[in-house]
C-alpha cells in the first residue's frame, strides 16, 4: 500500500508502458528494438503482478514471486534472443526485418 | 447322406493350387507335378465312389433318383430371398464329376510329359489345379448365384491357360478375347439371374425347377414385350451359356483359344469348360421346358443346330488342327444343345436330354483323347499345320491308333462311345422336329469327313519334310491316351437312360435301326469321301474345293465373322461411341475436377499474401484480434 497513490493510477500507467511495448513491438524495423519492446511489455506485467498483489492480497507473497520467475524468464529469453540475432548478423550482416522474411520458408 | 466326401473334391484341388501357388519358387518342377497329379488322383477317387454310392446305394428313393442337398446360407438380401453356398447332388452333376474328374486327371498325367521343361511347370499346375477346383463348384452349386461365382472362375482360369505362353502376343490377345466375349455373355446371364430372383424371389435349383413349384406354374403372371419376364430370363441365361459354350454368334474365342497348351484345350475347350453352357441349360431344364411351353428351350435347339452345321462347315476347311478341333467341338456343342432343345420332361419323352448328357459325357472322352493326340502331334513336330503333317503312322503307331479310335467315335461308328450318343440325339431329333433332324444327320456326315480328312491328312499322305525323325511321345503321355481310348470305346455301353433323365426317373431306351444305319451311313459316306480325298496325295481336293470357289473362301475364312465383329468393335464402337465418350469424359468430367484444382491454386496465389513471414503483420493480427474480442466482451460485459 502506497499511500496517496491509488490502484487505478498506477495500473493506467503500466497499461501505458504495456501498450508503449504492443506500439514499438509492430512499429519498428529493427530486431533490437523489437526485443526492447518486448521487454517493456514483459516489465508493464511484473509491476502488474506486484501491484496486484500488494493493494488486493497483502496477506500473500505469490505476485511477488511470480514477477521474480517472469525477470528470470525474461533474462533468460533475452539471452536466446541475442544469440540469435548476433547469428543472424553473421550471416547476413543485418538486424532489419525486412531482410529476415524468407525465414517463412 | 454325409456329403462330407463330396466336399473334399473341390477342396482338394484348391488346396493344391495353394499349395503350389504360395510356394511356386520353392518346388522343383518334378514335385509339383507329382502334387497336382496326386491332388486329383484323391478328388477322381472319391468322385467315382460318390458317383457309386449315389446311383447304387442311396441316391434312388421309389424309382426316381432323389437331389440332395446341403447348404447354409451365405449372404441375406430380404427374408426370403438370399444367397446359399453349398453342394447339389443330382444324377447330372455326379456325371459331371466324373467327367471331370476324369479328364482333368489324365490332363495332368499327360502334362507331365508334354510340359516337361517349361519354366512355367509349376504354375501351369497351379493354374489347372484352380480350374479343376472352379468347374467341380460350378458342377455342384446348389443355386443360380453359386453357378455364377464359379462361373466367373472357370472363366478366370481359363484366360489365365490361354495366355499361358504370355510372351506370344497372339496367345495374349486371345486370352483377351476369351475373356471380354464370354464376360459380355455373362452380362447376359446375370441379367437372367436377377430377372428370376425378383419374380421368384429364390435362387434356388430345387425351388426353381418344381414342376408343381409357384415359379413354373405361375409363369404368364408377368409379361413384358409379349413374352413372360421368366422368358427373358431364361433367354438372357441362355446367352450367358452360349457364351461359355461357344453358341453362333458369341463363337469367336474358342478358335482363337487354341493359343493356349494343348492340354488345356483338352481340358477346358473341348471337354469341360466349354460344355458348361450345356450343364447350365440342362441344369435349368425344368424352366426352360415348362414356361412359356418351352419358348426358350426352342431358342436353344435351333441355336444349337445352326451353329453345329455352322460350324462344321467351317471346320472342313481349316488347316491348323487344333483350329479343326476346336471347331469340331462347338459343332458337338450344338449337337447337345439341339438335343436338349428337342426333348421333353416324363419319361421316354426325355429322350432329348439324356442324349445330350450322354453326348456330353462320350464327346468329353474322344474330344479330350483327339486334342491330346493332336497334342502328342505337336509335341513331335512342332507345328500346328497340316501341312508340315504327314505318313506319321509309321513314327507314331500309339497315337496314330487312338486317334483313330477317337476319329470313328466321334464319326458315329458302330460300337464306339459317339455312335450311341449321337444316335440317341438324332432319334430325339426326329420325334420332335425333321427339319432339325436332317441338319443333325447332314453334320453327321460333315464331322466324319472333316476328322478323318485331318487323320489321313497327319498320319497317312505323303510325308512332311521333318528336319528331326518324329518319334513317339513319353509314356506320360501315351497313358493318358490309351486310357481315354478305352473309354471311348466302351463309354457308349453304359445304360446311360437308366441313370439320367429330365425327370430323374429313368426309362430304357430301345434302338431305334432305320435311323441308326441311316445315322452311320452318313458317318460312312463322310468317311469314304475323306478316304477318296486325302488318303493319297492327289488333286481331287483342291479341284473340287475351286469348284466350290466362294463357298470355300468364305468358310475358310470363317465366314468372316472375326472380321464382322472386329469392324463392329473398332468401327463402330471404339470410333462413334467410345471416342465421343472420351471427349466428354476430358471435357467435362476431367474439366470439372482439374476446375475445381486450378480454382484453388488460383486463390491461394490470391490470399498467400497475408502470410508475409513479418512477425509484425502476424502480431498486428493477433493484437488486433485480442482487442476485438475484448471489446465484445466488455460490451457484453456492460449490458
Amino acid at each position: 500500500m502506497i499511500p496517496g497513490i491509488s490502484i487505478y493510477e498506477i495500473l493506467t500507467v503500466t497499461s501505458i508502458l504495456f501498450f508503449i511495448g504492443v506500439y514499438g513491438f509492430i512499429t519498428r524495423t529493427n530486431l533490437i528494438s523489437i526485443l526492447i519492446s518486448v521487454e517493456l511489455m514483459l516489465n508493464a506485467s511484473v509491476v502488474n503482478f506486484v501491484i496486484i498483489n500488494k493493494y488486493l492480497f497483502p496477506e500473500v507473497l505469490q505476485g511477488v514471486y511470480f514477477s521474480i520467475f517472469i525477470i528470470a524468464v525474461a533474462a533468460a529469453e533475452t539471452a536466446l534472443a541475442v544469440s540469435i540475432i548476433i547469428n543472424l548478423y553473421r550471416q547476413i550482416s543485418s538486424v532489419e526485418v525486412k531482410d529476415i522474411e524468407t525465414m517463412k520458408y | 447322406m454325409n456329403l462330407n466326401h463330396i466336399i473334399l473334391i473341390p477342396l482338394i484341388p484348391l488346396a493344391v493350387f495353394l499349395i503350389l501357388g504360395l510356394f511356386y519358387n520353392k518346388i522343383k518342377p518334378a514335385v509339383s507335378g507329382y502334387v497336382g497329379v496326386l491332388g486329383l488322383l484323391i478328388s477322381t477317387s472319391l468322385a467315382f465312389y460318390s458317383a457309386y454310392n449315389y446311383f447304387f446305394v442311396i441316391g434312388k428313393t421309389e424309382g426316381v433318383y432323389q437331389t440332395i442337398v446341403e447348404k447354409t446360407v451365405w449372404m441375406n438380401f430380404t427374408d426370403s430371398l438370399h444367397i446359399d453356398m453349398g453342394i447339389l447332388v443330382d444324377p447330372i452333376s455326379v456325371m459331371m464329376l466324373i467327367v471331370v474328374s476324369v479328364i482333368s486327371l489324365m490332363v495332368h498325367i499327360y502334362s507331365r510329359g508334354y510340359m516337361k521343361g517349361d519354366p512355367g511347370y509349376t504354375k501351369y499346375f497351379a493354374f489347372l489345379s484352380l480350374f479343376t477346383f472352379s468347374m467341380y463348384g460350378l458342377v455342384l452349386a446348389t443355386n443360380l448365384f453359386q453357378i455364377y461365382i464359379f462361373w466367373e472362375l472357370v472363366g478366370v482360369s481359363s484366360y489365365l491357360l490361354i495366355g499361358y505362353y504370355y510372351t506370344k502376343e497372339s496367345a495374349v490377345a486371345a486370352a483377351k478375347k476369351a475373356f471380354v466375349v464370354t464376360r459380355f455373355a455373362d452380362l447376359g446371364f446375370l441379367i437372367g439371374i436377377l430377372i428370376i430372383g425378383y419374380y421368384t424371389g429364390t435362387f434356388d435349383f430345387e425351388t426353381l425347377n418344381n414342376p408343381e413349384g409357384t415359379s413354373i406354374l405361375n409363369w404368364a403372371s408377368t409379361s413384358f414385350m409379349g413374352l413372360s419376364a421368366l422368358t427373358w430370363a431364361l433367354v438372357l441365361i441362355f446367352i450367358g451359356g452360349a457364351g461359355k459354350s461357344a453358341m453362333f454368334p458369341l463363337h469367336i474365342w474358342l478358335p482363337d483359344a487354341m493359343e493356349g497348351p494343348t492340354p488345356v484345350s483338352a481340358l477346358i475347350h473341348a471337354a469341360t469348360m466349354v460344355v458348361a453352357g450345356v450343364y447350365l441349360v440342362a441344369r435349368l431344364f425344368p424352366m426352360y421346358y415348362f414356361i412359356e411351353d418351352g419358348f426358350a428351350l426352342n431358342i436353344v435347339a435351333f441355336v444349337g443346330a445352326f451353329t453345329a452345321l455352322f460350324a462344321a462347315v467351317i471346320a472342313i476347311t481349316q488347316t491348323d488342327i487344333k483350329r479343326v478341333l476346336a471347331f469340331s467341338t462347338m459343332s458337338q456343342l450344338g449337337y447337345m444343345m439341339l438335343a436338349l432343345g428337342v426333348s421333353g420332361y416324363e419319361g421316354h419323352e426325355g429322350l432329348g436330354y439324356m442324349a445330350s448328357m450322354f453326348h456330353l459325357f462320350t464327346h468329353a472322352m474322344f474330344k479330350a483323347l483327339l486334342f491330346l493326340c493332336a497334342g502328342s502331334v505337336i509335341h513331335a513336330i512342332h507345328s500346328n499345320y497340316l501341312k508340315d503333317m504327314g505318313g506319321l503312322r509309321k513314327y507314331m503307331p500309339i497315337t496314330n491308333i487312338t486317334f483313330l479310335i477317337a476319329a470313328l467315335a466321334i464319326a458315329g461308328v458302330p460300337p464306339l462311345a459317339g455312335f450311341w450318343s449321337k444316335d440317341e440325339i438324332l432319334v430325339a431329333a426326329f420325334e420332335h422336329n425333321k427339319f432339325l433332324y436332317i441338319i443333325g444327320l447332314f453334320v453327321a456326315g460333315l464331322t466324319a469327313f472333316y476328322i478323318f480328312r485331318i487323320y489321313f491328312g497327319i498320319f497317312w499322305g505323303k510325308e512332311g519334310a521333318y528336319k528331326n525323325k518324329p518319334h513317339e511321345s513319353p509314356w506320360s503321355m501315351t497313358t493318358p491316351l490309351l486310357i481315354l481310348a478305352f473309354l471311348s470305346i466302351v463309354g457308349g455301353f453304359i445304360p446311360f437312360s437308366e441313370f439320367i433323365s429330365a425327370d430323374q426317373a429313368g426309362f430304357e431306351t430301345h434302338m431305334n435301326y432305320p435311323l441308326a444305319a441311316i445315322a452311320v451311313f452318313a458317318g460312312l459316306i463322310g468317311i469314304g469321301l475323306s478316304w477318296l480325298f486325302y488318303k493319297k496325295e492327289n488333286e481331287l481336293a483342291d479341284k473340287f474345293a475351286n469348284r466350290l470357289g466362294v463357298l470355300f473362301t468364305s468358310a475358310f475364312h470363317k465366314f468372316y465373322f472375326d472380321e464382322l465383329y472386329l469392324f463392329v468393335t473398332k468401327k463402330i464402337l471404339f470410333n462413334i461411341i467410345a471416342r465421343s465418350a472420351a471427349r466428354f469424359d476430358k471435357k467435362y468430367v476431367d474439366g470439372t475436377m482439374v476446375g475445381i484444382g486450378n480454382q484453388t491454386v488460383n486463390t491461394s496465389e490470391k490470399i498467400k499474401g497475408l502470410q508475409s513471414g513479418k512477425v509484425q503483420d502476424y502480431a498486428f493480427a493477433f493484437i488486433a484480434g485480442a482487442v476485438v474480442i475484448a471489446i465484445i466482451f466488455i460490451y457484453i460485459w456492460t449490458n
